[in-house]
């Protein structure tokens, strides 16, 4: 047993700790020189790491400095679909991918699909896109699309869904952006008659690979959002030990107190299940996504907690725009709407271990 | 036991309801469903309204112009307003300074300010917290000190709710350093024009402008806008914060906000089913509905003992904490209800979508998730409400 992190991942954490605390923002050029990208993907994609723990280390620091940089979708989510179904046509790209030189967004999700993956409408015929995604992070400095349509089956089935990696100018795309609570950007697409070339073909059956890039993209969720509570925590614990009201320090006041020892104590059930998702995301389908759904539901759990507890406690000032922790609250209570929340999770945990899963 | 209202209590509630379908306008009433920011001309033309139908100075006595309802009837007419969206009634002017100075104003003060209240010339706006004394209220430091026939002020305010709006802003000031904290402080009026007075807008986590800080700077009030005697203004503050508060529970505001859930629970879909079908969500549901079943009954229990005289205590801070804690459940809620539509931040809609639905509009959910969080911040923290009823239960020991 060795819950250690490995030299270079502790390198690697020093030193994005150190370049995130210095900078006032996480310019994506630098994100690159630490090696940020590089550590998203294994040696087979000429990456230098690629496994959970890699992916816990990056995450957890980008949270903690509340950046609002695209990685997770751009680079790990569209980077890891991308590399996984890639031909040697694509090599220059996933070359990009890796170095941390391309922006990507992954236009897959709609109206009614939810959290649903396998649910898709938009459809492609005679070599034309045309329907509608919904949120599509990232949109705007995209320079690829990674586009989701049927080739055949039904609204909901397994098969038949295709993918094309489409440039974002191309003709018939109208693209309706807006900011995003807790920071970034995303739009609505509407495709119409939009024209595929061959070489824009990706897979004309991507679920699976989807899947596995979603599944890394639980496991960064997850670290980033354990992050954002560690600083909101020790922002909520600094502002109890000065902030005085009735002439003592709020620290004093037990009702206080316990709260924020109860905050601790989830907190490290927090990092305890980001490090169970981490060590499974290599490990076979059902047991990943048990143990990456029982991480995703608990994080979303105890997120709400933290965040609405840290603003509780801070009063009005935790209220307002200018002061940072509304914008950690703001990363952590909406990290639930991504891949999936509590309930979406919750219910895929019932399943996946009513279907005979041991712990 | 009677467990209904009487006959002529639906009676009336019949009535209200057909005004406010009558006289509510639709679109406003949904920006009013979407929380959106109202503009100033929207609550005065609202506040017109009521003043022509005689509905609006509803706690008021006949002397000073109001309606003098009973208990029943307020909290008839307060939750009927808040189920049909529509905008709140600003509160500073009639349900704060109003009672204050019925009670403690001089004769020339009713006269002089209470009309202004009614027909809408002044917008009130409340100065009571400062960045240094927030629940601890009493700590507060804005001096104002006596010079000739004028009070010298010098502070900041902050946490003022629509202070852009107002003209006026009723003060709670030190006018004695030496005396207990809660002894030497004042009631002034004081006119937001005057020189020296800044207003500066709060930007809150969901984009929105409602609350502000007031800075004062040798700002010269005359004295005959102190209200009744120098360094007796923390009894009429506590006055007017325990003064009786029937709709402290929001239970017209839970039923709006639970409507809506529902409303967006059936549109949104979950593996192809509408999301209120989904066992799980539907479960989430109908927990809150009967938490906010058993305090609609609460709160009746007790707007009845009030009707019959009795002065609510401790239940008023009771059904603070337990309305805020059911309102923020809903919020939470819906916002989740949204799924991935919950994510675009919206400090606005757009009026024209191109588009078969607005993206903004859905992530509404979430700048009223964020924005709700004050309902158990203001108005006394749920920790101060607390605070009272464990302090009525166990006495001061410990």
């Amino acid at each position: 047993m060795n819950y250690n992190l490995s030299d270079e991942q502790r390198m690697l954490q020093d030193s994005l700790r150190r370049m995130l605390a210095d900078g006032d923002d996480s310019a994506w050029s630098q994100l690159a020189e630490q090696g940020v990208f590089s550590a998203l993907f294994g040696e087979e994609h000429g990456g230098l790491g690629g496994s959970g723990f890699d992916l816990a280390v990056v995450f957890e620091e980008l949270g903690r400095a509340g950046s609002v940089d695209p990685v997770i979708e751009s680079s790990l989510l569209c980077g890891r679909i991308i590399a996984e179904l890639a031909s040697e046509k694509h090599a220059a790209l996933i070359e990009r991918v890796v170095a941390g030189d391309v922006q990507l967004a992954f236009a897959h999700s709609e109206a009614t699909s939810r959290y649903d993956l396998n649910r898709v409408e938009m459809h492609v015929s005679n070599h034309q896109l045309n329907g509608r995604k919904s949120v599509v992070i990232n949109a705007d400095a995209a320079e690829f699309l990674l586009v989701s349509a049927r080739s055949g089956g039904e609204v909901d089935e397994r098969s038949g869904i295709a993918l094309y990696l489409v440039p974002a100018d191309s003709a018939g795309i109208t693209r309706f952006s807006y900011d995003l609570t807790g920071g970034g950007q995303a739009a609505d697409l509407i495709f119409e008659n939009v024209q595929l070339s061959e070489h824009e073909l990706l897979s004309t059956n991507a679920l699976t690979a989807i899947e596995q890039a979603n599944a890394a993209a639980i496991v960064a969720q997850c670290a980033e959002t354990l992050g954002a509570m560690e600083t909101a925590t020790s922002m909520t614990c600094e502002y109890l030990r000065t902030r005085t009201q009735f002439g003592r320090p709020l620290a004093m006041f037990q009702a206080l107190a316990h709260r924020v020892s109860d905050m601790l104590i989830e907190l490290e059930q927090a990092r305890s299940a980001v490090i169970l998702a981490a060590g499974h995301l290599d490990a076979d389908t059902k047991t990943r996504d048990l143990h990456l759904s029982a991480a995703k539901n608990l994080l979303g759990r105890i997120g709400k907690q933290i965040a609405e507890e840290s603003i509780q406690m801070h009063g009005g000032i935790g209220m307002t725009d200018e002061y940072r922790l509304g914008h950690f609250a703001k990363k952590i209570v909406m990290a639930d709407h991504r891949y999936g929340d509590v309930d979406f999770h919750l219910e895929r945990f019932i399943s996946l271990s009513a279907a005979g899963n041991p712990l | 036991m009677e467990l209904n209202y009487s006959t002529s209590d639906i009676a009336f509630r019949d009535e209200v309801r057909a005004f406010l379908n009558e006289s509510l306008d639709e679109s406003l009433a949904e920006k009013v469903a979407l929380d959106l920011p109202l503009s100033k001309a929207e609550y005065e033309n609202w506040h017109a309204l009521l003043h022509a139908k005689g509905w609006l100075a509803t706690n008021w006595p006949k002397q000073f112009g109001g309606a003098e309802w009973g208990v029943v009837q307020r909290h008839i007419f307060e939750e009927e307003c808040a189920m049909a969206n529509a905008p709140r009634i600003v509160p500073f002017g009639l349900a704060m300074l109003g009672p204050v100075l019925h009670k403690f104003g001089s004769a020339e003060q009713q006269a002089y300010w209470l009309p202004r209240i009614l027909n809408g010339d002044d917008w009130w706006c409340q100065g009571y917290s400062e960045p240094g004394a927030g629940s601890d209220l009493a700590s507060l430091k804005t001096q104002a000190v006596r010079d000739g026939d004028h009070y010298v002020v010098n502070g900041q305010k902050t946490w003022t709710t629509l202070g852009q709006f107002a003209n006026m802003i009723f003060c709670l000031v030190r006018t004695d350093n030496d005396a207990k904290a809660q002894e030497g402080i004042s009631f002034l009026l004081i006119d937001m024009d005057d020189p020296g007075i800044e207003v500066r807008p709060i930007v809150l986590i969901d984009g929105s402008v409602e609350v502000n800080e007031i800075w004062f700077s040798d700002v010269r009030v005359p004295v005959e806008n102190l209200v009744g005697e120098e360094n007796k203004g923390w009894t009429y503050a506590k006055y007017l914060l325990t003064h009786e508060r029937t709709n402290i529970a929001g239970v017209g505001f839970a039923r709006a906000g639970l409507a809506a859930a529902k409303r967006l629970a059936r549109n949104e879909f979950s593996a192809g089913k509408p999301l209120l079908e989904n066992a799980l969500f539907a479960a989430r549901v109908a927990e809150i509905e009967i938490d906010l079943m058993a305090m609609a009954t609460t709160n009746l229990r007790i707007v009845s003992s009030a009707a019959q005289g009795q002065a609510p205590g401790i239940e008023s801070s009771m059904l603070k904490v337990k309305g805020t804690i059911i309102r923020q459940a809903i919020n939470d809620l819906t916002r989740r209800a949204a799924g991935r539509s919950a994510m675009p931040f919206a400090s606005e809609v757009l009026e024209h979508s191109q588009l078969p639905s607005d993206p903004l509009r859905a992530g509404r959910v979430s700048s009223e998730y964020f924005n709700n969080r004050k309902l158990s911040i203001y108005g006394g923290s749920n920790e101060i409400q607390r605070q009272i009823i464990a302090k009525d239960a166990l006495g001061g020991g410990r």
